[in-house]
Protein backbone atom coordinates (compact mmCIF):
# COMPACT_ATOMS: atom_id res chain seq x y z
CA UNK A 1 0.00 0.00 0.00
CA UNK A 2 1.35 3.38 -0.85
CA UNK A 3 -0.41 5.58 1.60
CA UNK A 4 -1.66 4.14 4.53
CA UNK A 5 -3.23 6.59 7.47
CA UNK A 6 -4.06 4.92 10.48
CA UNK A 7 -6.26 6.12 13.30
CA UNK A 8 -4.78 9.84 11.94
CA UNK A 9 -6.03 12.95 14.56
CA UNK A 10 -5.14 16.22 14.44
CA UNK A 11 -6.16 18.83 17.20
CA UNK A 12 -6.49 22.21 16.85
CA UNK A 13 -7.34 23.58 20.41
CA UNK A 14 -9.86 21.83 21.09
CA UNK A 15 -11.73 21.56 17.60
CA UNK A 16 -10.72 17.88 16.31
CA UNK A 17 -9.98 19.02 12.86
CA UNK A 18 -9.44 15.25 11.98
CA UNK A 19 -11.14 12.72 14.19
CA UNK A 20 -9.98 9.34 13.97
CA UNK A 21 -9.23 8.45 10.18
CA UNK A 22 -8.18 5.38 8.44
CA UNK A 23 -7.66 4.27 5.02
CA UNK A 24 -5.52 3.20 2.74
CA UNK A 25 -4.54 4.21 -0.93
CA UNK A 26 -3.07 1.77 -3.54
CA UNK A 27 -0.71 2.30 -6.49
CA UNK A 28 -2.55 2.66 -9.47
CA UNK A 29 -5.21 4.02 -8.11
CA UNK A 30 -6.74 7.01 -8.02
CA UNK A 31 -8.75 7.96 -4.68
CA UNK A 32 -10.84 10.80 -4.42
CA UNK A 33 -11.31 12.78 -0.97
CA UNK A 34 -14.86 13.98 -0.96
CA UNK A 35 -16.39 16.35 1.64
CA UNK A 36 -17.82 19.65 2.63
CA UNK A 37 -15.48 22.71 3.49
CA UNK A 38 -14.08 22.19 7.07
CA UNK A 39 -14.44 18.75 6.69
CA UNK A 40 -10.44 17.66 7.42
CA UNK A 41 -9.29 17.35 3.37
CA UNK A 42 -6.90 19.54 4.10
CA UNK A 43 -5.65 19.16 7.15
CA UNK A 44 -5.36 15.15 6.18
CA UNK A 45 -3.10 16.34 3.22
CA UNK A 46 -1.37 18.74 5.09
CA UNK A 47 -0.09 15.97 7.54
CA UNK A 48 0.41 13.34 4.95
CA UNK A 49 2.74 15.43 2.93
CA UNK A 50 4.68 16.38 6.69
CA UNK A 51 3.64 19.85 6.71
CA UNK A 52 2.19 19.45 10.46
CA UNK A 53 1.96 16.62 12.42
CA UNK A 54 -0.93 14.35 13.69
CA UNK A 55 -1.72 15.22 17.17
CA UNK A 56 -2.17 11.14 17.34
CA UNK A 57 -2.33 7.82 14.85
CA UNK A 58 0.29 7.61 12.03
CA UNK A 59 0.56 8.47 8.23
CA UNK A 60 2.85 6.02 6.14
CA UNK A 61 4.03 6.86 2.75
CA UNK A 62 5.37 4.28 0.82
CA UNK A 63 6.67 2.67 4.17
CA UNK A 64 8.12 5.78 5.45
CA UNK A 65 6.52 7.51 8.69
CA UNK A 66 6.13 11.24 8.63
CA UNK A 67 6.80 11.75 11.92
CA UNK A 68 10.59 9.65 11.76
CA UNK A 69 11.40 10.00 8.05
CA UNK A 70 9.84 13.40 6.67
CA UNK A 71 12.68 13.81 4.52
CA UNK A 72 11.91 10.70 2.41
CA UNK A 73 8.17 10.82 2.67
CA UNK A 74 8.55 14.42 1.32
CA UNK A 75 10.84 13.06 -1.42
CA UNK A 76 8.36 10.26 -2.30
CA UNK A 77 5.28 12.95 -2.52
CA UNK A 78 4.80 15.09 -5.27
CA UNK A 79 1.87 17.94 -3.80
CA UNK A 80 0.04 20.73 -4.99
CA UNK A 81 -1.56 22.76 -1.87
CA UNK A 82 -4.71 24.38 -1.94
CA UNK A 83 -4.52 27.70 -3.66
CA UNK A 84 -1.76 26.86 -5.60
CA UNK A 85 0.91 29.15 -4.18
CA UNK A 86 3.18 30.29 -7.28
CA UNK A 87 6.19 32.39 -7.21
CA UNK A 88 4.48 35.25 -8.98
CA UNK A 89 7.92 36.97 -9.94
CA UNK A 90 9.45 34.06 -11.48
CA UNK A 91 9.21 32.21 -14.70
CA UNK A 92 7.89 29.22 -15.58
CA UNK A 93 10.86 27.38 -16.66
CA UNK A 94 12.64 29.01 -13.86
CA UNK A 95 10.54 28.02 -10.88
CA UNK A 96 10.55 24.20 -12.41
CA UNK A 97 13.84 24.22 -12.29
CA UNK A 98 13.75 25.54 -8.51
CA UNK A 99 11.58 22.87 -7.52
CA UNK A 100 13.68 20.51 -9.59
CA UNK A 101 16.43 21.25 -7.85
CA UNK A 102 14.76 21.06 -4.49
CA UNK A 103 14.44 17.23 -4.85
CA UNK A 104 17.81 17.15 -5.90
CA UNK A 105 17.21 16.99 -9.62
CA UNK A 106 20.21 19.01 -11.88
CA UNK A 107 21.52 19.50 -15.11
CA UNK A 108 20.68 17.73 -17.96
CA UNK A 109 18.17 15.29 -16.67
CA UNK A 110 16.52 18.35 -15.17
CA UNK A 111 16.36 20.15 -18.27
CA UNK A 112 14.98 17.05 -20.07
CA UNK A 113 12.85 16.79 -17.52
CA UNK A 114 11.15 20.24 -17.60
CA UNK A 115 10.60 20.00 -20.94
CA UNK A 116 8.99 16.93 -20.53
CA UNK A 117 6.60 18.45 -17.59
CA UNK A 118 5.91 21.60 -20.28
CA UNK A 119 4.75 19.04 -22.69
CA UNK A 120 2.29 16.98 -20.47
CA UNK A 121 0.80 19.71 -18.12
CA UNK A 122 0.51 21.57 -22.32
CA UNK A 123 2.23 24.88 -20.74
CA UNK A 124 4.05 25.40 -24.33
CA UNK A 125 2.35 28.37 -25.52
CA UNK A 126 3.45 29.96 -21.87
CA UNK A 127 6.25 28.75 -20.77
CA UNK A 128 8.67 32.05 -21.34
CA UNK A 129 6.06 33.98 -19.68
CA UNK A 130 6.44 34.99 -16.04
CA UNK A 131 3.82 33.37 -13.37
CA UNK A 132 2.38 36.54 -12.77
CA UNK A 133 1.33 36.89 -16.06
CA UNK A 134 -0.29 33.39 -16.13
CA UNK A 135 -4.35 32.77 -16.44
CA UNK A 136 -5.53 31.08 -13.36
CA UNK A 137 -5.63 27.81 -15.64
CA UNK A 138 -2.63 27.91 -16.63
CA UNK A 139 -0.90 29.20 -13.22
CA UNK A 140 -2.55 25.76 -12.07
CA UNK A 141 -0.56 23.74 -14.81
CA UNK A 142 2.29 25.01 -13.53
CA UNK A 143 1.38 24.15 -9.84
CA UNK A 144 0.58 20.43 -11.22
CA UNK A 145 4.23 20.40 -12.90
CA UNK A 146 5.95 21.39 -9.81
CA UNK A 147 4.08 18.32 -8.13
CA UNK A 148 5.30 16.10 -10.77
CA UNK A 149 8.56 17.18 -11.38
CA UNK A 150 10.47 14.93 -9.93
CA UNK A 151 7.94 11.57 -11.08
CA UNK A 152 6.90 10.95 -7.54
CA UNK A 153 5.41 7.54 -6.52
CA UNK A 154 2.24 9.42 -4.42
CA UNK A 155 0.77 12.43 -6.04
CA UNK A 156 -1.44 14.90 -3.49
CA UNK A 157 -3.56 17.36 -4.78
CA UNK A 158 -5.90 19.73 -2.91
CA UNK A 159 -8.42 20.53 -4.62
CA UNK A 160 -6.83 21.21 -7.80
CA UNK A 161 -10.07 22.25 -10.39
CA UNK A 162 -11.13 24.81 -7.79
CA UNK A 163 -11.87 28.15 -9.65
CA UNK A 164 -11.69 26.97 -13.09
CA UNK A 165 -13.57 27.08 -16.17
CA UNK A 166 -15.36 24.00 -17.82
CA UNK A 167 -13.09 23.53 -20.09
CA UNK A 168 -9.88 24.17 -18.24
CA UNK A 169 -11.16 21.45 -15.59
CA UNK A 170 -11.34 18.46 -18.39
CA UNK A 171 -7.74 19.25 -19.19
CA UNK A 172 -6.68 18.89 -15.44
CA UNK A 173 -8.66 15.77 -15.50
CA UNK A 174 -7.04 14.74 -18.74
CA UNK A 175 -3.40 15.04 -17.09
CA UNK A 176 -4.56 13.65 -13.60
CA UNK A 177 -5.70 10.18 -15.63
CA UNK A 178 -2.80 10.52 -17.81
CA UNK A 179 -0.09 10.19 -15.09
CA UNK A 180 -2.36 7.99 -12.51
CA UNK A 181 -1.28 4.53 -13.96
CA UNK A 182 1.71 3.71 -11.86
CA UNK A 183 1.53 6.28 -9.35
CA UNK A 184 -0.96 7.02 -6.11
CA UNK A 185 -2.98 9.61 -6.69
CA UNK A 186 -5.10 11.32 -4.00
CA UNK A 187 -7.04 14.64 -4.40
CA UNK A 188 -9.35 16.34 -2.95
CA UNK A 189 -12.48 18.09 -4.65
CA UNK A 190 -16.20 18.48 -3.63
CA UNK A 191 -17.29 18.33 -6.87
CA UNK A 192 -19.13 14.97 -7.17
CA UNK A 193 -18.92 15.04 -10.82
CA UNK A 194 -15.06 15.06 -10.65
CA UNK A 195 -15.12 12.16 -8.38
CA UNK A 196 -17.26 10.17 -10.93
CA UNK A 197 -15.05 10.71 -13.61
CA UNK A 198 -11.76 10.18 -12.16
CA UNK A 199 -11.97 7.74 -9.07
CA UNK A 200 -11.91 4.29 -8.26
CA UNK A 201 -11.90 4.70 -5.48
CA UNK A 202 -13.97 7.28 -3.11
CA UNK A 203 -13.65 8.65 0.41
CA UNK A 204 -16.58 10.35 1.83
CA UNK A 205 -15.62 12.35 4.84
CA UNK A 206 -17.93 14.77 7.29
CA UNK A 207 -16.92 16.58 10.06
CA UNK A 208 -13.15 14.31 10.69
CA UNK A 209 -14.69 11.41 10.15
CA UNK A 210 -15.22 8.76 7.62
CA UNK A 211 -18.66 8.51 6.21
CA UNK A 212 -17.99 6.56 3.23
CA UNK A 213 -15.07 4.41 1.92
CA UNK A 214 -15.77 2.93 -1.18
CA UNK A 215 -15.20 2.01 -4.61
CA UNK A 216 -16.49 3.92 -7.29
CA UNK A 217 -18.88 0.93 -8.53
CA UNK A 218 -20.31 0.35 -4.86
CA UNK A 219 -21.21 3.68 -5.07
CA UNK A 220 -22.96 3.54 -8.12
CA UNK A 221 -25.19 0.46 -6.80
CA UNK A 222 -25.88 2.60 -4.36
CA UNK A 223 -27.26 4.72 -6.19
CA UNK A 224 -29.43 2.33 -8.52
CA UNK A 225 -30.92 0.86 -5.60
CA UNK A 226 -33.00 3.78 -4.58
CA UNK A 227 -35.17 5.58 -6.69
CA UNK A 228 -37.27 8.49 -6.68
CA UNK A 229 -40.36 8.71 -9.23
CA UNK A 230 -42.07 11.60 -9.96
CA UNK A 231 -45.89 11.35 -10.73
CA UNK A 232 -48.22 14.12 -11.74
CA UNK A 233 -51.40 13.91 -12.29
CA UNK A 234 -54.52 16.13 -13.53
CA UNK A 235 -56.21 16.19 -10.05
CA UNK A 236 -55.48 15.48 -6.22
CA UNK A 237 -54.89 11.32 -5.73
CA UNK A 238 -54.78 9.18 -2.39
CA UNK A 239 -51.15 8.65 -3.43
CA UNK A 240 -51.03 6.58 -0.09
CA UNK A 241 -52.47 3.55 -1.63
CA UNK A 242 -49.48 3.23 -3.57
CA UNK A 243 -47.88 1.82 -0.02
CA UNK A 244 -49.36 -1.66 -0.66
CA UNK A 245 -46.67 -2.32 -3.31
CA UNK A 246 -43.56 -4.23 -1.64
CA UNK A 247 -41.44 -1.73 -3.61
CA UNK A 248 -42.88 1.51 -2.94
CA UNK A 249 -40.59 2.37 0.46
CA UNK A 250 -42.25 5.91 0.82
CA UNK A 251 -45.18 7.68 -1.27
CA UNK A 252 -45.26 11.25 -0.40
CA UNK A 253 -47.35 14.50 -1.61
CA UNK A 254 -44.84 17.41 -2.91
CA UNK A 255 -47.26 20.20 -3.82
CA UNK A 256 -50.27 20.77 -6.19
CA UNK A 257 -51.13 17.15 -7.86
CA UNK A 258 -47.45 16.27 -7.79
CA UNK A 259 -46.27 13.26 -5.83
CA UNK A 260 -42.91 11.30 -5.36
CA UNK A 261 -42.60 7.51 -5.06
CA UNK A 262 -39.38 6.07 -3.57
CA UNK A 263 -38.67 2.60 -4.73
CA UNK A 264 -36.14 0.58 -3.41
CA UNK A 265 -35.17 -2.02 -6.41
CA UNK A 266 -33.35 -1.84 -9.26
CA UNK A 267 -35.68 -3.05 -11.64
CA UNK A 268 -37.68 -0.56 -13.92
CA UNK A 269 -40.96 -0.39 -11.82
CA UNK A 270 -42.68 2.15 -14.05
CA UNK A 271 -44.88 -0.22 -16.10
CA UNK A 272 -46.41 -1.65 -12.93
CA UNK A 273 -47.11 1.87 -11.89
CA UNK A 274 -49.26 2.96 -15.00
CA UNK A 275 -51.41 0.27 -14.39
CA UNK A 276 -52.03 0.91 -11.40
CA UNK A 277 -52.75 4.32 -11.98
CA UNK A 278 -54.74 3.23 -14.94
CA UNK A 279 -56.85 0.57 -12.66
CA UNK A 280 -57.63 3.23 -10.37
CA UNK A 281 -58.71 5.30 -12.96
CA UNK A 282 -56.00 8.65 -12.23
CA UNK A 283 -54.63 10.69 -14.76
CA UNK A 284 -51.59 10.65 -14.96
CA UNK A 285 -49.78 13.17 -17.41
CA UNK A 286 -45.74 13.10 -16.22
CA UNK A 287 -43.68 10.17 -14.89
CA UNK A 288 -39.65 10.62 -14.45
CA UNK A 289 -37.07 8.68 -13.03
CA UNK A 290 -34.80 10.44 -11.27
CA UNK A 291 -31.93 9.30 -11.14
CA UNK A 292 -29.96 9.43 -7.60
CA UNK A 293 -26.98 10.84 -8.25
CA UNK A 294 -23.46 10.87 -6.04
CA UNK A 295 -24.53 14.21 -5.32
CA UNK A 296 -27.44 13.08 -3.35
CA UNK A 297 -25.43 10.30 -1.51
CA UNK A 298 -22.79 12.59 -0.48
CA UNK A 299 -26.01 15.05 1.02
CA UNK A 300 -27.44 11.83 2.73
CA UNK A 301 -23.96 11.26 4.50
CA UNK A 302 -22.92 14.56 5.15
CA UNK A 303 -25.72 15.71 6.52
CA UNK A 304 -26.77 13.23 9.00
CA UNK A 305 -24.35 13.61 12.14
CA UNK B 1 20.47 24.87 0.82
CA UNK B 2 22.34 26.14 -2.22
CA UNK B 3 18.98 25.95 -4.33
CA UNK B 4 17.46 28.02 -1.79
CA UNK B 5 20.42 30.53 -1.93
CA UNK B 6 20.19 30.87 -5.70
CA UNK B 7 16.65 31.49 -5.50
CA UNK B 8 17.05 34.17 -2.89
CA UNK B 9 19.78 36.10 -4.41
CA UNK B 10 17.73 35.77 -8.16
CA UNK B 11 14.56 37.49 -6.18
CA UNK B 12 16.97 40.33 -4.73
CA UNK B 13 18.37 40.92 -8.21
CA UNK B 14 15.19 40.74 -10.22
CA UNK B 15 12.99 42.50 -8.15
CA UNK B 16 15.32 45.58 -7.68
CA UNK B 17 15.68 45.31 -4.07
CA UNK B 18 19.41 44.57 -4.03
CA UNK B 19 20.22 47.72 -6.48
CA UNK B 20 18.49 49.39 -4.34
CA UNK B 21 20.02 48.50 -1.15
CA UNK B 22 23.20 48.88 -2.58
CA UNK B 23 22.90 52.07 -4.02
CA UNK B 24 21.36 54.03 -1.10
CA UNK B 25 24.36 52.62 1.65
CA UNK B 26 26.94 54.05 -0.95
CA UNK B 27 25.10 56.97 -1.88
CA UNK B 28 24.72 57.53 1.99
CA UNK B 29 28.07 56.68 3.50
CA UNK B 30 29.75 58.53 0.10
CA UNK B 31 27.82 62.19 1.01
CA UNK B 32 29.30 61.77 4.60
CA UNK B 33 32.83 60.76 3.57
CA UNK B 34 33.43 63.00 0.49
CA UNK B 35 30.93 66.16 1.35
CA UNK B 36 29.49 66.64 4.33
CA UNK B 37 32.14 69.30 5.39
CA UNK B 38 31.59 67.62 9.58
CA UNK B 39 32.36 64.23 8.37
CA UNK B 40 34.44 64.77 5.14
CA UNK B 41 37.76 62.99 4.51
CA UNK B 42 38.68 65.98 2.45
CA UNK B 43 37.88 68.72 5.04
CA UNK B 44 38.80 66.53 7.94
CA UNK B 45 42.70 66.02 6.52
CA UNK B 46 43.45 62.32 8.14
CA UNK B 47 43.77 59.38 6.30
CA UNK B 48 41.25 57.56 8.03
CA UNK B 49 37.87 55.66 7.18
CA UNK B 50 36.30 55.47 10.57
CA UNK B 51 33.45 57.97 8.72
CA UNK B 52 32.48 54.56 6.76
CA UNK B 53 33.03 52.69 9.77
CA UNK B 54 31.07 54.68 12.50
CA UNK B 55 28.22 55.99 10.23
CA UNK B 56 27.84 51.97 8.26
CA UNK B 57 26.05 50.71 11.31
CA UNK B 58 23.52 53.57 11.14
CA UNK B 59 22.66 52.93 7.48
CA UNK B 60 22.88 49.16 7.90
CA UNK B 61 20.61 49.47 10.62
CA UNK B 62 17.70 50.30 7.70
CA UNK B 63 18.73 48.75 5.32
CA UNK B 64 19.26 45.36 6.52
CA UNK B 65 15.49 45.37 7.84
CA UNK B 66 14.49 46.16 4.46
CA UNK B 67 16.12 43.65 3.14
CA UNK B 68 15.46 40.51 5.49
CA UNK B 69 11.61 41.85 6.04
CA UNK B 70 10.40 39.65 2.67
CA UNK B 71 12.31 36.80 3.69
CA UNK B 72 10.08 34.60 5.20
CA UNK B 73 6.87 37.22 5.52
CA UNK B 74 6.01 36.80 2.36
CA UNK B 75 6.15 33.28 1.69
CA UNK B 76 4.07 32.89 4.92
CA UNK B 77 1.65 35.42 3.39
CA UNK B 78 1.22 33.78 0.11
CA UNK B 79 1.56 30.38 0.64
CA UNK B 80 4.36 29.47 -0.67
CA UNK B 81 6.13 28.34 2.84
CA UNK B 82 4.01 25.20 2.45
CA UNK B 83 5.60 24.66 -0.82
CA UNK B 84 8.91 24.94 0.58
CA UNK B 85 8.43 22.84 3.81
CA UNK B 86 6.61 19.99 2.18
CA UNK B 87 10.09 19.80 -0.27
CA UNK B 88 12.62 17.20 1.16
CA UNK B 89 14.93 19.86 2.49
CA UNK B 90 15.16 20.66 6.00
CA UNK B 91 14.42 23.49 7.90
CA UNK B 92 18.09 24.43 8.69
CA UNK B 93 18.84 24.43 4.97
CA UNK B 94 15.89 26.48 4.36
CA UNK B 95 17.02 28.74 6.88
CA UNK B 96 20.74 28.85 6.07
CA UNK B 97 19.83 29.67 2.22
CA UNK B 98 17.49 32.27 3.13
CA UNK B 99 20.41 33.86 5.84
CA UNK B 100 23.18 33.54 3.68
CA UNK B 101 21.80 35.30 0.82
CA UNK B 102 21.16 37.90 2.84
CA UNK B 103 24.69 37.99 4.13
CA UNK B 104 25.81 37.96 1.02
CA UNK B 105 23.70 41.17 -0.19
CA UNK B 106 25.43 42.84 2.45
CA UNK B 107 29.37 41.88 1.78
CA UNK B 108 27.77 43.33 -2.02
CA UNK B 109 26.98 46.43 -0.75
CA UNK B 110 30.52 46.64 0.94
CA UNK B 111 32.62 45.52 -1.86
CA UNK B 112 32.57 49.17 -3.71
CA UNK B 113 33.66 50.61 -0.68
CA UNK B 114 36.77 49.50 -1.09
CA UNK B 115 37.21 52.09 -3.76
CA UNK B 116 37.15 55.07 -0.88
CA UNK B 117 39.94 52.86 0.64
CA UNK B 118 42.03 53.15 -2.27
CA UNK B 119 41.36 56.61 -2.93
CA UNK B 120 42.12 57.64 1.03
CA UNK B 121 45.18 55.38 0.25
CA UNK B 122 46.18 57.77 -2.54
CA UNK B 123 45.26 61.04 -0.90
CA UNK B 124 47.49 60.17 2.15
CA UNK B 125 50.85 61.70 2.41
CA UNK B 126 53.01 60.42 1.71
CA UNK B 127 50.48 57.75 -0.34
CA UNK B 128 49.88 54.85 1.53
CA UNK B 129 50.28 56.48 4.93
CA UNK B 130 47.01 54.76 6.48
CA UNK B 131 46.64 52.64 8.89
CA UNK B 132 45.34 48.87 6.99
CA UNK B 133 45.16 47.03 9.44
CA UNK B 134 42.58 48.93 11.61
CA UNK B 135 40.50 49.46 8.49
CA UNK B 136 40.89 45.49 7.48
CA UNK B 137 39.53 44.45 11.00
CA UNK B 138 37.05 47.20 10.46
CA UNK B 139 35.90 45.72 7.54
CA UNK B 140 35.26 42.32 9.21
CA UNK B 141 33.39 43.77 12.31
CA UNK B 142 31.55 46.00 9.95
CA UNK B 143 30.74 42.51 7.60
CA UNK B 144 30.07 40.35 11.37
CA UNK B 145 27.66 43.33 12.37
CA UNK B 146 25.69 43.46 9.01
CA UNK B 147 25.54 39.36 9.93
CA UNK B 148 24.09 39.69 13.15
CA UNK B 149 21.52 42.23 11.98
CA UNK B 150 20.84 40.43 9.36
CA UNK B 151 20.03 37.12 11.93
CA UNK B 152 17.96 39.73 13.77
CA UNK B 153 16.05 40.72 10.50
CA UNK B 154 15.48 37.04 9.41
CA UNK B 155 14.00 36.39 12.93
CA UNK B 156 11.92 39.35 12.87
CA UNK B 157 10.38 37.67 9.69
CA UNK B 158 9.66 34.76 10.80
CA UNK B 159 7.65 36.07 13.54
CA UNK B 160 4.89 37.89 11.04
CA UNK B 161 3.22 37.55 8.19
CA UNK B 162 3.34 41.46 7.77
CA UNK B 163 6.21 42.87 6.09
CA UNK B 164 6.20 46.35 7.87
CA UNK B 165 5.81 44.76 10.94
CA UNK B 166 8.94 42.13 10.49
CA UNK B 167 10.63 45.45 9.22
CA UNK B 168 9.85 47.45 12.58
CA UNK B 169 10.37 44.49 14.61
CA UNK B 170 13.73 44.00 12.90
CA UNK B 171 15.13 47.75 13.26
CA UNK B 172 13.60 47.62 17.00
CA UNK B 173 15.64 44.45 18.18
CA UNK B 174 18.93 45.69 15.84
CA UNK B 175 19.01 48.90 17.53
CA UNK B 176 18.51 46.84 20.94
CA UNK B 177 21.28 45.00 20.22
CA UNK B 178 23.74 47.70 18.78
CA UNK B 179 22.99 50.05 21.34
CA UNK B 180 20.31 48.76 23.57
CA UNK B 181 23.07 47.86 26.97
CA UNK B 182 25.38 51.43 26.68
CA UNK B 183 21.20 53.21 27.38
CA UNK B 184 20.41 50.34 29.68
CA UNK B 185 24.10 51.31 31.19
CA UNK B 186 23.60 54.87 31.79
CA UNK B 187 20.40 54.53 33.88
CA UNK B 188 21.38 55.34 37.48
CA UNK B 189 20.49 51.68 38.86
CA UNK B 190 23.80 49.82 38.74
CA UNK B 191 25.98 51.45 41.30
CA UNK B 192 29.04 51.78 39.89
CA UNK B 193 28.45 47.78 38.30
CA UNK B 194 27.32 49.03 34.73
CA UNK B 195 30.55 48.54 33.28
CA UNK B 196 29.29 45.09 33.41
CA UNK B 197 26.69 45.64 31.42
CA UNK B 198 28.53 46.46 28.58
CA UNK B 199 30.02 43.56 26.88
CA UNK B 200 26.95 42.59 26.22
CA UNK B 201 25.74 45.35 23.62
CA UNK B 202 27.26 44.56 19.73
CA UNK B 203 28.71 48.55 20.26
CA UNK B 204 31.29 47.01 22.51
CA UNK B 205 32.60 44.47 20.16
CA UNK B 206 32.38 46.43 17.33
CA UNK B 207 34.67 48.99 18.39
CA UNK B 208 36.98 47.22 19.81
CA UNK B 209 37.50 45.07 16.20
CA UNK B 210 38.03 48.69 14.82
CA UNK B 211 40.82 49.10 16.56
CA UNK B 212 43.45 47.07 14.45
CA UNK B 213 42.99 43.37 16.49
CA UNK B 214 40.51 41.05 15.46
CA UNK B 215 40.33 39.21 18.88
CA UNK B 216 38.75 35.84 19.01
CA UNK B 217 36.48 37.06 22.29
CA UNK B 218 34.78 39.48 19.95
CA UNK B 219 34.15 37.56 17.24
CA UNK B 220 32.39 34.68 19.42
CA UNK B 221 29.87 37.55 20.70
CA UNK B 222 28.87 37.94 16.79
CA UNK B 223 29.13 34.43 16.10
CA UNK B 224 27.06 34.31 19.57
CA UNK B 225 24.32 36.35 19.05
CA UNK B 226 23.86 34.84 15.21
CA UNK B 227 23.72 31.74 16.36
CA UNK B 228 20.90 32.54 19.17
CA UNK B 229 18.88 34.35 16.24
CA UNK B 230 19.36 31.41 14.45
CA UNK B 231 17.98 28.83 16.94
CA UNK B 232 14.89 31.32 17.50
CA UNK B 233 14.14 31.43 13.83
CA UNK B 234 14.31 27.71 13.58
CA UNK B 235 12.07 27.53 16.82
CA UNK B 236 9.68 29.57 15.50
CA UNK B 237 9.43 27.57 11.85
CA UNK B 238 8.97 24.28 14.22
CA UNK B 239 6.33 25.77 15.75
CA UNK B 240 3.99 24.95 13.32
CA UNK B 241 4.32 21.54 14.36
CA UNK B 242 3.10 22.15 18.08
Amino acid sequence: MSVLVKDLVKIYGTQHAVDGISFTAAKGQITGFLGPNGAGKSTTMKIATCFIPPSSGSVEVCGYNVETSPIEVRQQIGYLPEHNPLYLDMYVQEYLKFAGGLYGMKGTSLQKRIVEMIELCGLGVEQYKKIGALSKGYRQRVGLAQALIHDPQVLILDEPTTGLDPNQILEIRKVIKSIAKDKTVIFSTHIMQEVQALCDQVIIINKGRIVADKTIAEIRNLNTAVKIIRLEFTEQVEITQFNAFEFVSDARHIQGNVYELIVTTEADTRPLIFKACAEKGWTLIEMKVEEQSLESVFRELTSKI
Amino acid sequence: MWNIFQKEIAVFLNSLIAYLVILVFLTFIGIFMWVLPESSILDYGYAEMDTLFSYGPLAFLLLIPAITMRSFAEEKKDGTIELLLTKPISDWSLLLGKYLSACALVAFALVPTILYYISVYKLGKPVGNIDSAAVGSSYIGLFLLGCVYTSAGIFASSISSNQIVSFIIALLLCYLIYNGFNHLASLDLWEGSAVTLLPFGLDYHYNALSKGVVDSRNVFYFLTVIGIMLLSTQLILSSRKW
